[in-house]
């Protein structure tokens, strides 16, 4: 008895600081991106456990003027939505672009910047590329899901621009100074940020659009957006906001011209127009979307395809050379194959297709094929392995009675019998590489499910692109395990 | 009479525990010769050591004793596997037909052509009593035709010396017999025949001589009647 009242006032005591905190000050708590990095929110380079910028210095003023204290919680860039929507913070602020689509599903703070989206190309090209008619037929990178991307669809409608996405801001530039693209457009913001990294690129000032950033709060929420709203307001009319965008350096013309209208109390600016009107019925969506997911779903068949193809391959040299070869062989084979399954997926796509840009630049669907191709070689080469030490002793040593070379042993006895074995791990692994190629899409590579995201950013549902994305990926995948199935049957296991 | 196989002072240990301890024997050409004794004697050992499946110190010799006409067939001295063996479970492909079985060491190891290897391995098998099941699967044939398929796959490669380990373990009384006419049949044919076995109804009905065997040694050797007596 002792002891449990004794870990009871023990657990009383670890709870107690956070209690008492929480009635002392409610919490703010704000979504947002810290890998969206400066000047929005990062980790602050002295104190990584903290994040700054001007997102989080306008979480702050927001908190103080609730009389609450702001509390950051990280949230992926493109699940903000989502994540506001399900209430996992008070309000989404990460440099989050005013839409129409977002208008209708969550409710959305008067602007508190406005921006310009401009393009941004290697100095060399200032001449030739000053505007996205210039661009017909060049590859031009940007965010997806973005304004930007959204003008980047009508450029490609109307010039024949090509679109490429990427999930992070970063790398748009980074490839753009080596070539992989020739030109960014995203916001001035990110374009400043992106010359200053990248030597040898530079900002078209012309804008090709103007968007706006705004916070974000769930639909049932509008109460505490209005608070916020007469918040933001103030903060315009007193320069605390100024003062926040001139830390920054952010302050431009277009500020206090934007400020003095809201002030005055007009309504919020237009959206800027996108390609895709929100108000269509989800049917109408998924026709029009259908031809771009059966595209995406092409894609991500022939890259599992070819990957699968290369895995196999490379699979059956390593399992050979770890069963047969010397004892250093061996072992170097068994460390590369524990390095490959050790480290993620996704992590193996970064070093292919940025980490060697220095070296070599892999175009983006090769980059995609030999990290799935390498990455899958390992755990064939697994399976190989185990299916090659399986084949009964009794039938290799009746090949060497009637004077088989080891060679010939392999080749005709062990490797067919293995390849049966191992015929139905190997389709489950096919059927997993097939899911897994949607890792691809950090590399800039647009297959099923990174279209499916888009589809679904832009009907602002996750439903009836979830069920067409589930669908096709079952149509690719059950054929397959049915006709492993009849082989095996057929070989009269 | 001329020797085919000499074995001299054979050693085989496992697991560091001798198995077969300073075997001494030869055997002629067409000779029949049966290894006999209790479960361990290392019957089994001595076959697999001769076949080359087994570590083993000591000597095996094989002399070839036919002579071939090179004129007509250059290659007759690569062409046969001088050794060849019937595993007591067989240990056929289980991935190819009974005819593949036959004629895979033929076509890859001997490099005779696979039209003539397979009408060979039809042969073979005829002569056998299997030759209606040649496109059936291992796993297909009952244990006896299992058998005869093996030693058809032991035959294609034309050995001077066939080992049999256990033959009669997976047939029935009628077979048994069947298998004994075979074994001699074989040996007119000038191959040498040493076969493992435990079977003293077998061996007295086929072999010429019996070695038997005890704890790895050859404690008694001569006629079946006079050994198994």
């Amino acid at each position: 008895m002792w002891r449990v009242r004794h870990a009871l006032a023990i657990v009383l005591l670890l709870l107690a600081p956070s209690r008492l905190s929480a009635q002392q000050t409610p919490e703010l708590r704000w979504g947002g991106d810290a890998e969206g990095g400066a000047p929005f929110v990062e980790a602050d380079p002295s104190d990584p456990m903290k994040v700054i910028g001007f997102d989080v210095e306008i979480a702050q003023l927001l908190a103080q003027g609730l009389g609450r204290m702001s509390r950051f919680v990280q949230v992926g860039f493109t699940s903000l939505d989502a994540a506001a929507a399900r209430g996992d913070f008070d309000i989404g602020l990460s440099g989050i672009e005013d839409s129409a689509a977002r208008r209708t599903r969550l409710a959305v703070t008067i602007p508190y910047y406005q921006f310009r989206e401009i393009l941004t190309v290697r100095a060399a090209d200032g001449a030739r590329y000053r505007t996205l008619a210039d661009l017909a037929g060049r590859r031009v990178a940007t965010l997806g899901a973005t304004l930007a991307y959204d003008l980047l669809l009508e450029a490609q409608a109307e010039h024949g621009v090509v679109p490429v996405t990427y999930e992070d801001d970063v790398h748009p530039y980074s490839d753009l100074a080596i070539g992989r693209v020739d030109a960014v457009l995203l916001d001035e913001v990110l374009a400043e940020r992106g010359v200053r990294r990248n030597p040898g690129l530079m900002n078209q000032l012309a804008p090709v659009g103007v968007g706006h950033y705004v916070g974000i709060l769930s639909a049932g929420n509008a109460g505490l957006r209005d608070r916020m709203n007469d918040i933001l307001r103030q903060a315009m009319a007193d320069g605390r906001l100024e003062a926040i965008f001139r830390k920054w350096k952010m302050w431009n013309d277009d500020q206090p011209e934007m400020y003095a209208r809201l002030t005055a109390g007009s309504a919020p600016p237009e959206t800027a127009s996108s390609s895709a009107p929100v108000a269509t019925s989800s049917w109408e969506a998924a026709v029009r979307y259908l031809p771009a997911l059966l595209r995406a779903a092409a894609i991500t068949v022939v890259l599992s395809v070819l990957s699968m193809a290369l895995a196999i391959a490379l699979g059956a040299a390593l399992a050979t050379g770890r069963v047969y070869g010397p004892r250093p062989v061996q072992i170097v084979l068994t460390a590369w194959v524990e390095l490959i399954r050790g480290t993620p997926l996704l992590l193996q796509l970064f070093v292919l297709y940025f980490g060697l840009a220095a070296v070599v630049q892999l175009p983006a669907f090769l980059a995609a094929l030999l990290g799935l191709g390498i990455n899958y070689a390992a755990y064939e080469s697994e399976i190989y392995r185990g299916a090659l030490q399986a084949v009964p002793r009794g039938q290799l040593e009746a090949a060497r009675t009637l004077g088989f070379s080891e060679m010939q042993s392999l080749r005709l006895i062990r490797a067919p019998q293995a390849f049966r074995l191992a015929l139905a791990p190997m389709t489950n692994d096919f059927v997993a590489l097939l899911k897994d190629s949607s890792l691809v899409s950090v590399i800039t590579v647009v297959e099923l499910t990174k279209q499916t995201s888009i589809f679904a950013a832009n009907i602002g549902s996750w439903v009836l692109p979830g069920v067409m994305c589930a669908a096709m990926y079952l149509v690719l995948s059950l054929p397959l395990a049915r006709f492993a199935r009849k082989i095996e049957k057929g070989w009269g296991r | 009479m001329t020797s085919v196989l000499e074995v001299f002072d054979l050693y085989v240990d496992r697991n560091g525990q001798p198995v077969v301890q300073g075997v001494t024997f030869t055997a002629g050409v067409g000779e029949r010769v049966a290894l006999m004794g209790p479960s361990g004697a290392g019957k089994t050992t001595v076959l697999r050591a001769i076949a080359g499946l087994e570590q083993s110190a000591g000597a095996v010799t094989l002399s070839r004793s036919s002579t071939y006409d090179l004129r007509e067939d250059p290659f007759a001295l690569h062409r046969t596997s001088p050794v060849g063996m019937v595993f007591q479970f067989h240990h056929l492909f289980e991935h190819l037909t009974a005819l593949q079985n036959v004629a895979l060491a033929p076509v890859q190891v001997s490099r005779i052509p696979r039209d003539e290897a397979e009408r060979r391995a039809k042969d073979l098998l005829d002569q056998l009593g299997v030759g209606h099941r040649m496109h059936a699967r291992p796993h297909e044939l009952s244990g006896g035709e299992a058998q005869r398929v093996a030693i058809a796959r032991a035959l294609a490669m034309k050995p001077l010396l066939l080992l049999m380990d256990e033959p009669t373990a997976s047939l029935d009384p009628a077979r048994r017999d069947d298998l004994a006419s075979t074994v001699r049949r074989l040996s007119e044919d000038g191959t040498t025949i040493l076969i493992a076995t435990h079977d003293t109804a077998f061996a007295g009905a086929c072999v010429d001589r019996v070695l038997l065997l005890h704890d790895g040694r050859i404690v008694r050797e001569g006629r079946p009647a006079d050994v198994l007596a």
